[in-house]
């Protein structure tokens, strides 16, 4: 019988606003991640969001040196590096992987470059890097919650062409599609996404927050709106859940919500796992009897 | 300069076409006629699909004219091996894929256009497999599929790369006769393809292609010639005609009078007794 202290401190993480912040702000980071991640995976781009995530890292660095609005500056350098990209990639002699590396290693070495000038950063260097959670603040609240929204529109208004281009890229221009277009607008989507999730998961963890649900999603299913459903329910439910654990195992808040998307994981795939064998001893029965039917008839 | 006749669906006038600044194809006369059923033929490189592409206007155009009448709705079935398999997406919603820009800025579909996509799946005898993962098909189911996307748009033009390539032979007839089928409800249809006997000599009007440029442009009888065929495969080819079929043999190099240097070089046979084709 659970006793009402051990109840109370079940709720304790919701008692403090810091905390309740940090949780709302998990939860849509996300959500919107995953639907990101959702198109980022079925386009094997993940790549890009991992160069992304370190290359909007040179632009957050930059904004606090020169007091500029984070969320401004970062998303103005991820969208500066999408188009320099963009850009790289189409000489045939470059290619999109090398484009991406070298556009984004260069943004992030700039990063290194400024705080290595100005020592005094270290505090907000380990915050872009690793995240920081729990000083989100009520303005990085509305902030955030307006990327989300911004991002979530984008994708609703640009489902049908986005679904036709991730599926079917090499026609989609023949059925009147702008590929050009759309994949621009979803690349400065993807670098939103990377802003909005920067402060919540730190560079270093963005791109497992991207990949993971999606992933998970696409082992449960074969249908794709089934599998972005599923992706953002994981991407919020993890993100939730992860910030909450954090509270009680004292660990840092990105690194738990991306090792609770891992566990996600792991247990998806051990079901895959348990689910194909199911399956295989299945079909040996069916092929077992079926033999003994055509010997009984023979 | 010459527009698009009203008897014309596609014009093309001393085109040169390529991709990125290389040219593909030069000197290319083409004139397709609404109803026309037509094969483009010619070995793997010599630009099948970027004709066929260039009725989408995807290439660039380096010279010369490219025109398709306007208010022309062109359907485009690509080569099956350009899609990702990997992908989770059933067969009806691969065909919706076709109308995505009716309600474009609503993510899903409406009742009208799911029994539009219904009528065209049961049309194309797949509307059971319409909740089924499009790689869980054969790929003769699949390759209805992205017939029927490119259909659920009621296109004026058909164009289709390799329509047949990688399905069994009862497959291959039974696309063909729905193409025909197509054809005769009013469909221009054009299609590439690399099996010269059992499509391209099948089919009213063929184009060949090779050396950069179109060597022939007829009915099979004028296009399926050993020195076309020849000059196009860089090989040398024999024609045999049995009744109304035509078969295409490619003569090994080593073979005596392959290149007419000790027997006459290879030419139209005639073959008064040949066994039943009723597989084709």
């Amino acid at each position: 019988m659970w006793s009402l202290r051990r109840i109370a401190t079940m709720f304790e993480p919701f008692e403090f606003g810091f905390m309740q912040r940090a949780m709302i702000a998990a939860t849509l980071v996300g959500s919107v991640t995953a639907a990101v991640g959702v198109f980022v995976i079925l386009r094997r781009l993940a790549y890009i969001g991992h160069g992304l995530a370190h290359s909007i890292f040179g632009g957050a660095v930059v904004s606090f040196t020169i007091g500029f609005n984070f969320f401004l500056g970062a998303s103005i350098w991820g969208a500066f590096s999408v188009f320099l990209i963009n850009q790289a990639a189409r000489r045939r002699q470059i290619g999109g992987d090398a484009a991406i590396g070298i556009v984004t290693t260069a943004a992030f070495a700039i990063g290194i470059a400024v705080i290595s000038r100005a020592r005094s950063f270290t505090r907000d260097f380990e915050a872009a890097l690793f995240g920081e959670i729990l000083g989100i603040t009520n303005q990085d609240l509305y902030v955030t919650t307006g990327m989300v929204i911004l991002i979530a529109l984008v994708l609703f208004l640009l489902w049908k062409p986005l679904v036709f281009i991730t599926f079917d890229n090499d026609v989609a221009e023949s059925y009147g599609i702008s590929v050009r277009w759309v994949e621009s607008i979803f690349s400065l989507a993807l670098a939103a996404t990377v802003v909005a999730a920067l402060q919540v998961l730190g560079v270093t963890l963005i791109a497992a927050a991207l990949v993971i649900p999606p992933v998970v999603a696409r082992m449960l299913t074969d249908s794709f709106p089934r599998m972005f459903s599923i992706a953002v329910i994981i991407g919020a439910l993890t993100g939730f859940i992860g910030v909450y654990v954090s509270w009680f195992v004292d660990v840092s808040s990105g690194a738990t919500v991306v090792l609770v998307q891992s566990a996600v994981f792991a247990l998806a795939l051990s079901w895959g796992v348990v689910e194909s064998r199911r399956g295989l001893r299945a079909a040996r029965r069916t092929e077992r009897l079926a033999g003994l039917e055509r010997s009984l008839n023979d | 300069m010459a527009t698009i006749g009203v008897d014309q669906l596609v014009r093309l006038e001393g085109v040169a076409l390529g991709y990125e600044g290389v040219v593909a194809l030069r000197d290319v006369d083409v004139q397709i006629a609404p109803g026309e059923l037509i094969g483009i033929v010619g070995p793997s490189g010599s630009g099948k699909t970027t004709l066929l592409r260039s009725l989408l206007g995807e290439p660039e155009l380096y010279a010369g004219t490219a025109e398709v009448a306007s208010h022309t709705r062109v359907g485009y079935v690509p080569q099956v091996e350009t899609v990702d398999w990997n992908f989770p997406i059933t067969v009806e919603q691969v065909a919706l894929l076709g109308s995505w820009r009716t309600r474009r800025w609503l993510p899903w579909s409406s009742r009208a256009e799911r029994n539009r996509a219904r009528t065209v799946l049961a049309q194309l005898g797949i509307d059971d497999l319409a909740d089924r993962p499009i790689r869980a098909l054969s790929g003769g189911q699949q390759q209805r599929t992205f017939l029927a996307r490119a259909l659920i748009r009621s296109p004026d033009l058909l164009l289709l790369d390799e329509p047949t390539s990688g399905v069994d032979i009862k497959t291959r007839h039974e696309i063909l006769h729905q193409l025909a089928a197509l054809n005769s409800a009013g469909v221009t249809v054009v299609l590439t393809t690399h099996d010269l006997n059992g499509v391209a000599s099948h089919l009213p009007r063929l184009i060949a292609l090779g050396e950069q440029t179109v060597l022939a442009d007829g009915p099979p009888s004028e296009v399926l010639q050993p020195k076309i065929l020849e000059r196009a495969y860089g090989q040398p080819m024999l024609v045999v005609q049995s009744g109304h079929e035509t078969y295409v043999l490619p003569v090994p190099e080593e073979a005596p009078g392959a290149h007419g240097d000790d027997l006459p070089p290879p030419e139209v046979v005639s073959v008064v007794a040949a066994p039943d084709r009723d597989d084709v």
